[in-house]
């Protein structure tokens, strides 16, 4: 497969604090489309890489592109081709849906007309038409979701990056989303994605899990069942999370 | 009978036009692990601040041991802990600062409870001069609960005490927990994780200020009374939308590795399987399922 197939593709990524190693030599590629599920334990290294995979903090050492830009040298140029969503949503309580949105998109630099088009594409995607003019504080976490998702994607990143999207979000609500992931995947984009609730690593095309700052497994979801001979990926992720030795 | 630990009669919360709580009843025994579950909104996190003497009820009463809630806050407040949603403890004070400041609060030492929380608090004794704020989502959990628990409480009210937390670590939170049940501290627990519901000994499901059942996780899961199914194919999502399209079909989700079909009266699924195929998904199978709290659940709060 040619690089250009990849929409993350790092050899030997690394991250040190000190003499702590966050981050221990991964290596690993995402194709473009793909729904790629990164699961590791609290303290596993999870984090740490995806800020490093975002452009927002710098390798010790290790090299690799996202989204085509270079994660040494062209660290500026990936945050303008990927979305991120944090599980905190990192939304603007005080200023409407519409304002929450139109700010994103200005920050990534679109002109009036792409945002006003583009908030018309995602409004109707994402079902919100009649919560434009609502305060984002007065809209129940369903939506903010959505609206979280909605201004991670507004610029139509190549990539884009979801930290747990779902965390503390009911069995009902964390399976729309979910079908809002397939919707974008299906469209192109990559979804990058973590995750503590195991059924959801079932949904993914991959599935990578991280141990002590390592990738200790990475596969499709059915070929780590039959590799660990496991029924569930819940039951693969313990097997493969008690091998961490370093603890939080 | 015992007195319960936790005795609710019809109490009704409003924030402005919308009604958090809506004439809820409730009883809980002594000793109990109980779980409360439902989608945001519900009004779990307003119960538990009225059952933590944090904010008083429009109308109706509520007890925890034997105590009001709003008459007697001072005395109850002594003989409950209480872990809000939200990471309450000061992130710029250290690990040994936040736990002798709840001690303090409280009028005890922290020897004098200590074998309560060393089970949570013992990974923690490693790094007793680390910022609360600097710990990771599993150690700020240990100390919150080490903090709610210092005074030895009676009762013990944990609001969604493993959200962001991993499933290994989830797993030994409950084994922790499950300790002190046997020093017979009541406990009521809310979560989003339906394998932590089934946990508890019984569940109550909330959904827009009410509660819609009460009961243990076995007797909720029989009661569902559904025609269940498994579905499954190499392609899931094509799968899912093609069952949706079925008439039978009464509702149909993501379920981990499968998906669960719920059948109305006519559905059968060899006939399913057929009709699958001619719309062009060729492995489609379908089998029966057992339901459990999730499916409640989604019927529950799914049909909105």
């Amino acid at each position: 497969m040619n690089e250009d197939n990849y929409a993350i593709s790092v050899r030997g990524l690394t991250k040190r604090f000190g003499s702590f190693t966050a981050v221990d030599h991964i290596s690993f590629d995402v194709g473009r489309g793909e729904i790629f599920g990164f699961l590791g334990a609290n303290g596993a290294g999870k984090t740490t890489a995806m800020r490093m995979l975002c452009g927002l903090s710098r390798p010790t050492a290790g090299a690799g592109t996202v989204a085509g830009c270079d994660i040494n040298t062209q660290s500026e140029m990936i945050k303008r081709r990927i979305g991120y969503m944090s599980q905190k949503f990192s939304l603007y309580e005080g200023l409407t849906v519409t304002e929450n949105l139109r700010l994103f998109a200005t920050i990534y630099g679109m002109s009036d007309r792409a945002i006003r088009e583009q908030s018309n594409r995602v409004f109707s995607l994402l079902d919100m038409d009649n919560m434009r003019d609502t305060l984002v504080k007065d809209i129940p976490v369903g939506w903010k979701q959505k609206l979280a998702f909605a201004s991670a994607t507004i610029h139509r990143p190549d990539i884009v990056f979801l930290d747990e999207p779902t965390g503390g979000v009911d069995p009902v609500t964390r399976r729309k989303f979910w079908e809002l992931i397939y919707r974008v995947s299906s469209e192109g984009m990559t979804v990058f994605v973590t995750t503590h609730y195991l059924d959801e690593a079932e949904y993914c095309n991959r599935v990578s899990i991280m141990v002590d700052g390592r990738i200790t497994a990475l596969d499709t979801p059915e070929a780590l069942k039959s590799e660990y001979h496991a029924d569930t990926m819940d039951q693969v992720f313990r097997i493969v999370a008690r091998q961490a030795t370093r603890g939080e | 009978m015992t007195t319960p630990a936790i005795e609710i009669n019809g109490l009704t919360k409003r924030y402005g036009s919308l009604t958090a709580l809506d004439d809820i009843s409730l009883s809980v025994n002594t000793g109990e692990m109980f779980g409360l579950i439902g989608p945001d909104g519900a009004g779990k996190s307003s119960l538990y601040r009225i059952l933590a003497t944090l904010m008083a009820p429009d109308s109706g009463s509520a007890s925890v041991l034997g105590l009001d809630t709003v008459k007697d806050y001072r005395a109850l407040r002594l003989r409950i802990g209480y872990m809000p949603e939200r990471f309450s403890l000061y992130p710029d004070m250290t690990v040994m600062e936040n736990l002798h400041f709840f001690a303090s609060l409280f009028g005890v030492k922290i020897e004098d409870n200590y074998d309560l929380i060393a089970p949570f608090f013992g990974q923690l004794e490693k790094f007793p001069d680390r910022m609360a704020g600097k710990l990771s989502g599993g150690m700020k959990q240990k100390l919150a609960l080490s903090c709610a628990l210092i005074h030895r409480p009676d009762i013990l009210l944990l609001d969604e005490p493993t959200t962001g937390v991993d499933a290994v670590s989830r797993s030994e939170f409950w084994d922790m927990l499950a300790t002190l049940r046997q020093k017979e501290i009541t406990i009521l627990v809310s979560t989003s994780y339906m394998d932590e519901a089934t946990r508890c000994g019984r569940i109550a499901m909330m959904d827009r200020g009410h509660i819609l059942r009460v009961g243990t996780p076995d007797a909720l899961a029989a009661g569902l009374g559904e025609n269940l199914y498994n579905a499954v194919s190499a392609d899931m999502f094509g799968l899912l939308s093609a069952l949706r399209k079925l008439p039978e079909v009464s509702d149909c989700y993501t379920f981990g590795a499968t998906l669960h079909v719920v059948g109305s009266d006519r559905f059968d699924s060899a006939e399913a399987e057929r009709r699958l195929r001619r719309e062009g998904i060729a492995d489609a199978r379908i089998y029966p399922a057992k339901g459990n709290i999730e499916d409640l659940f989604i019927k529950l709060a799914g049909n909105e």
